[in-house]
């Protein structure tokens, strides 16, 4: 298996009677190359899924695998080459006074790469952000170009894994549009595999092929994006989440608040 | 009579690089319905909805042939007179609970606070309207959130704790900031229910401020679309779909669809013409 494997995941944060069990028991495979999507409302545990493969969220026991590795609780230079992520909030998860030269250098040089200058130049390509953008601030950048940034810096180490946490919740539908069509582009390019977290279904069907739908900590469901747009959920949450996305009407909100 | 008309609305910031305008001109009417704002960032929708309560601060500037609530101009008011609409007439619900809640005073104190601004009341009085108002928007156990801090209270529930609160006065019109775009779907539910019979049972105006166009399509009667400060189109809600006007054509085939799978997500080529052609009137 060289795609990413989780099994029997659990991930908790605090301990003693304070303990809260973020996730349970998850248990899902990502095929390389193949696009898969996580959805549930928000403390579903769909972050803290992609935080625990990433060492982010620590207190975690269970089985991951990635890339033919199973991880421990240590993540060395090479893992990290393998597999990046896109954190949701384009304007927090930049250094406000870093340029965008420094941050995609700094991270090319911790990387151990050469030619810095040029693969600089290709990485601001790759993401459809011109030269003149290499020297820019953040705070001189619109919210879609932040991404774009984002996603260049995670691209730097020529990574197979992309860990996508809510890439484009933070912005405009026209802007998502254009990420999440870069996105599919750099996909095809790259050859990339997407384990990508949303709230939103419609995102989420668009993107991925299967679909992993969340609740309180478990997976209640796994559906094919076909399944999804044709509306054939099996699990009633699902349902529920399907019907609530299409658009508010009187006759089912009157069915949930009793 | 219209609950609301506004006529030739203009909200101007003076910048370094001389003055931004961030409403150009707009007017409309409300009716006993529920009318919908939508456009993306920058286009002018929430000021459009603060300029209506003169929430606007200097430096910047709001001006109005005239912005009338039941037929009163509220251009004219002063700001004593102004404090006696705010609320009572027309009231807001923010986007944020947690930015627009008072975090060191007890929710129950803070509607309490809201209704007897307006009404003299005993506070036995005032307590009683307090709780019929949580209990109103759904709140199960009214008596443990009356005592509650911000903090204790997830994001759906102060939501509706800030609803609770700008109805306990009766206002004949509400204007909500996109007040569901930080909730849960089946909490935005919920939520819109609330405002729904409210729209319905006390027959108010509510100005829906919102950049999701399928969520006001089906949940607003008419809407109106901005783009750069202006009113670009109105349409139905329901016919939102079959609009006409290149700019909503492009939002609409921008969003990524459940039902049908494309390759490739429509861009929106923006048109410099767009934010120069007069605004479109929102009357009824």
């Amino acid at each position: 298996m060289n795609g990413i494997s989780v099994k029997n995941l659990k991930v908790w944060f605090g301990s003693g009677k304070d303990r809260i069990d973020a996730v349970k028991d998850a248990t899902f495979d990502v095929p390389k190359g193949e696009s898969f999507g996580l959805v549930g409302e928000s403390g579903s545990g769909k972050s803290t899924i992609l935080r625990a493969i990433t060492e982010l969220a620590p207190n975690w026991s269970g089985a991951i695998h990635v890339a033919g590795k199973t991880l421990d609780h240590t993540r060395d230079n090479e893992f990290y080459k393998t597999l990046q992520m896109v954190f949701q909030d384009p304007y927090a998860s930049l250094h406000p006074r870093h340029s965008v030269d420094q941050v995609l250098s700094e991270t090319l040089y911790l990387h151990g790469f050469d030619n810095i200058e040029k693969r600089i130049v290709t990485l601001l390509d790759d993401v459809g952000l011109g030269p003149s953008f290499r020297f820019r601030y953040p705070h001189q950048l619109s919210g879609g170009q932040r991404q774009r940034v984002a996603i260049a810096r995670a691209l730097a180490p020529e990574p197979s894994f992309l860990l996508l946490d809510e890439p484009t919740s933070a912005l405009d539908v026209s802007v998502q549009a254009e990420i999440l069509n870069l996105l599919t582009d750099l996909r095809a390019e790259h050859g990339l595999t997407y384990l990508m977290v949303s709230h939103d279904l419609a995102v989420v069907g668009h993107m991925c092929s299967r679909i992993a739908v969340m609740q309180l900590g478990e997976i209640v469901e796994v559906m094919t994006a076909e399944d999804m747009r044709a509306m054939r959920p099996s699990h009633p949450y699902t349902k529920h989440l399907l019907e609530a996305s299409i658009g508010y009407s009187r006759e089912a909100a009157a069915d949930i608040v009793a | 009579m219209n609950l609301l008309d506004v006529e030739n609305l203009w909200v101007k910031f003076p910048t370094r690089n001389g003055v931004f305008d961030a409403v150009r001109g707009v007017s409309f009417t409300l009716g006993q319905e529920r009318l919908g704002i939508v456009g993306e960032s920058g286009s002018g929708k929430s000021m459009t909805g603060r300029a209506i309560l003169r929430l606007i601060r200097p430096p910047g500037q709001v001006t109005a042939e005239r912005i009338a609530v039941e037929g009163d101009d509220i251009m004219a008011m002063s700001e004593k007179e102004m404090r006696s609409v705010r609320g009572q007439r027309i009231s807001m619900v923010m986007q944020d609970p947690k930015f627009s809640l008072n975090p060191v005073m007890r929710v129950g104190d803070q509607i309490v606070e809201a209704y007897a601004i307006h009404a003299k009341s005993t506070k036995a009085d005032a307590k009683r309207k307090a709780m019929e108002m949580l209990e109103a928007v759904s709140i199960r156990d009214p008596e443990r959130v009356y005592r509650s801090y911000p903090h204790e209270l997830s994001g759906g529930m102060g939501q509706r704790v800030m609803i609770a609160m700008m109805m306990v006065p009766d206002p004949r019109i509400l204007i909500a900031d996109e007040p569901t775009s930080a909730l849960d779907v089946s909490v935005q539910t919920q939520v819109l229910r609330i405002m729904d019979k409210l729209v319905q049972e006390r027959g108010m105006g509510l100005i829906f401020i919102s950049h999701d166009l399928n969520l006001v399509s089906s949940f607003c009667d008419r809407v109106l679309i901005m783009y750069g400060g202006r009113i670009v189109e109105t349409c139905v809600a329901d016919k939102l779909h079959e609009a006409q006007h290149p700019y909503t054509r492009g939002l609409l085939n921008s969003l990524p669809r459940l039902d049908v799978k494309q390759e490739r997500l429509a861009v929106l080529e923006r048109d410099a013409t767009w934010r120069d052609t007069d605004s479109v009137s929102g009357a009824r």
